[in-house]
């Protein structure tokens, strides 16, 4: 058998998964790895500049290839730098693995320089953690990692490598286990069969359906058959912001985002529903409102692969335990055998009614010809600039509700964002790793003026690597969310959320090596964007000024129900 | 309503920490305590009692079965079980007391297992509510020192909690 180092271990067993990319920065106690990475050639490293970039560039790696990312950081505050990315990606479910280093073995505890207990740092936000105790174990530990990041409800993993562990002196045996197994862990793989006939058959009485898609339709691989359900039974569907493009943005029967940014229609829809098919989606608090008045004539079959997320929040009458894809095939198949058809007379009311509240408050926004460009314009420009075709990124706050709200996503994978733990700073790497996955793709970072300094510095990595990323700064000069509840709950006192001394993005850009672009008119806009475009091998930071007091609407009314809604600033329902 | 849990998981470092940090990260209460390996070293078997109603301990046990060290868990206030808490007390013992003391000992069926002119230690076993009236029967007052083992629990009849 062949003798390896743990060093070498580590990076073999990284060539054994298949890994193409690792996102990473190095420091004393990886420097091991390090070499052992320098002297082979398929695993990529890359180089961030920041740790906490280096994980959201793994998670949108991840987000949009479904394999899981792949980081390396030092011990101590390289270490806790990741603490953000893993809790971004453990809140929205992402496969990812993350490899820290530790200072040796025998310094453990001993306030050691740059040691930090990164085991029960990063606890609370990773699926699970290991700590090499023994070189010996590294392939078993790596095969563990890889396998439970990726099955089940997917999420990151932590492996903990104290530096004497990976000494190139001592060599072990090394062999990749072709299999796992674990008594302690074992992901369910198929749903309950008998609860599967059981929702069909509600959704068959169903004279008011809706279908609430989320972030699991995607992850889960689940939009082709979830868009063959909902066709086959001609039933409206909504998603959520994590499922944007699990079902088409531009299918007629899509009734658009739903929660606290949704849709007028997507949020009456749910509210006066009488049978809700939950698939993939948690009932968090940004969709439900107060649970207590949600959706109350509605029965809710709940499709999820955790079944802990199943009644967690709100009460499922028909639980199914499951992967989205597995559960939705044989809920094809039991379609099929049912004797009977939805039923249609009622079916059609319910469209009427839809269609009825589309018309009265769809997704609209005033424009002002006189005035400044509206961010809302930005992202339509956007849509039509990229043929609606791009990969997106989003950091965190208005710019993210517009980016959700007016590009419409037709693929899954496609719209990439911080949705559970709203990270500020995800966007730019994020796209880093989705460039890096997909070279020739375009990849549009949607963005604010607030958000994008949270991690400024990759642009050099941008640079070093070549990354055509484009930039959509939507720059309303203030941290516009921040702003608009104080201006809606807070007496329009603007506490700490102007955007003072902003750089001049242009220079900057500029100073990165990059094409900066200043934009303020809309007359402007389109051309601008068609040129950024253009610009197929560069980066481009296109800062574009908006206006500062525009809102984001529809917004839920704190503690209603699902159809309690500012529409503007001045309607609600 | 008050429940017994009863955890098998691996007997690996950093296990224990991820059951009581779960307890912590989700706002649970854990009452008390008691973990050991089992007559299989590769497991511990960990006992917890808290409170919470039906929907609240689901979701506790949903929790901890998707912790990745857990092995297998019972719910034991579900069915029939037993209970057991071991108590040491230390009691002031002087004068007529002393054989107060010594009645209220035999009628809950505990033993004194160490012995001074002025303190008993007492040793008892019992359901958590047993101990508990011994204390009240004993009167805090007299008390010196209490240390409890925590709740040990296991199913009545054939039904067991193994792999």
């Amino acid at each position: 058998m062949e003798m390896l180092s743990g060093a070498e271990m580590v990076v073999r067993a990284l060539q054994d998964e298949g890994v193409e990319y690792i996102f990473g920065y190095p420091g004393g106690s990886v420097l091991h790895i390090y070499d052992a990475l320098f002297q082979q050639e398929s695993v990529n490293h890359i180089l961030v500049r920041h740790e906490q970039a280096a994980t959201h560039a793994a998670d949108g790696y991840a987000r949009a290839t479904g394999k899981p990312g792949v980081v390396m950081v030092t011990s101590g505050p390289g270490a806790t730098n990741a603490i953000t990315g893993l809790a971004t990606a453990f809140m929205d479910s992402i496969p990812m693995v993350v490899l820290s280093g530790q200072v040796r073995s025998d310094w453990i505890g001993d306030d050691a320089f740059q040691e930090t207990d990164m085991i029960g740092v990063s606890r609370p936000v990773v699926k699970h953690s290991f700590m090499v105790r023994d070189a010996k174990d590294i392939p078993e530990i790596m095969k563990k990692a890889f396998y439970i990041a990726t099955t089940g409800r997917p999420g990151p993993v932590l492996v903990d490598i104290p530096k004497d562990q990976t000494a190139p002196n001592v060599k072990n045996p090394y062999e990749y286990p072709k299999k796992v197994k674990m008594r302690s862990y074992a992901p369910v793989s198929r749903g309950h069969s008998g609860q599967i006939r059981k929702a069909v058959e509600e959704l068959m009485k169903a004279k008011r359906p809706v279908i609430y898609a989320g972030g699991g339709v995607v992850q889960g691989e689940g939009s082709e058959l979830l868009t063959q359900l909902a066709h086959r039974l001609n039933f409206p569907v909504t998603n959520t912001l994590m499922g944007l493009g699990g079902f088409p943005g531009t299918d007629p029967q899509n009734v658009g985002m739903l929660g606290m940014h949704g849709t007028y229609e997507a949020n009456m829809t749910m509210h006066n529903s009488d049978v809700i098919l939950a698939v993939g989606a948690r009932l968090d608090d940004r969709v439900t409102n107060n649970v207590k008045k949600f959706c109350p004539g509605a029965k809710i079959i709940h499709i999820d692969i955790d079944p802990a997320t199943i009644s967690k929040n709100v009460m499922a009458h028909i639980p199914i335990v499951g992967p989205v894809q597995q559960v939705l095939e044989e809920m094809l198949a039991a379609l099929d055998e049912y004797d009977g058809e939805p039923d249609k007379k009622a079916l059609e009311r319910w469209w009427e009614e839809i269609a009825g509240w589309r018309k009265v408050h769809g997704m609209r926004f005033e424009t002002n010809e006189d005035g400044p460009m509206k961010p809302q314009q930005v992202v339509q420009a956007l849509y039509k600039a990229t043929k609606g075709d791009a990969y997106v990124t989003s950091d965190v706050g208005q710019h993210q509700m517009f980016a959700a709200q007016y590009y419409q996503y037709d693929k899954p994978r496609r719209w990439i964002n911080s949705g559970g733990l709203g990270t500020m700073g995800f966007g730019l790497p994020a796209a880093m790793g989705v460039q890096f996955a997909f070279p020739d793709a375009t990849v549009a970072c949607v963005t604010g003026e607030g958000s994008i300094q949270m991690n400024i510095q990759e642009l050099s990595t941008c640079l070093q690597y070549g990354l055509p990323v484009k930039i959509i700064n939507i720059n309303n000069q203030a941290l516009g969310m921040v702003r608009q509840w104080q201006d809606m709950q807070y007496g329009g006192r603007h506490s700490q959320s102007y955007m003072e001394s902003l750089p001049d993005f242009v220079a900057l850009a500029e100073a990165y090596g990059h094409v900066g672009m200043k934009v303020t008119k809309f007359e402007d806009l389109e051309g601008a964007m068609n040129e950024a475009f253009a610009l197929k091998d560069r980066l481009v930071f296109m800062d574009i000024y908006v206006d500062p007091t525009e809102h984001v609407y529809p917004m839920q009314i704190a503690d209603g129900s699902m159809r309690d809604m500012w529409l503007s600033k001045t309607e609600r329902t | 309503m008050r429940r017994i849990i009863s955890i098998l998981m691996e007997n690996e470092p950093g296990a224990l920490s991820r059951v009581i940090g779960l307890f912590s990260q989700r706002g649970y209460n854990i009452d008390s305590l008691s973990v050991a390996p089992t007559e299989d070293n590769t497991l511990s078997r960990l006992t917890l009692t808290t409170y919470g109603d039906d929907l609240k301990i689901e979701q506790i046990t949903k929790h901890l079965n998707k912790l990745i060290e857990v092995v297998k868990l019972v719910d034991l206030t579900e069915g029939a079980h037993i209970e057991r808490e071991l108590m040491l007390i230390k009691v002031k013992a002087t004068g007529a007391q002393r054989a107060e003391v010594k009645r209220s000992v035999d009628i809950f069926r505990g033993q004194i297992v160490d012995v001074t002119s002025t303190v008993y230690t007492i040793q008892l076993t019992g359901a958590s509510d047993k101990l508990d009236a011994f204390i009240g029967a004993i009167g805090e007052a007299q008390v010196l020192e209490v240390v409890r083992s925590g709740v040990s629990g296991i199913s009545r009849g054939e039904k067991v909690l193994s792999l």
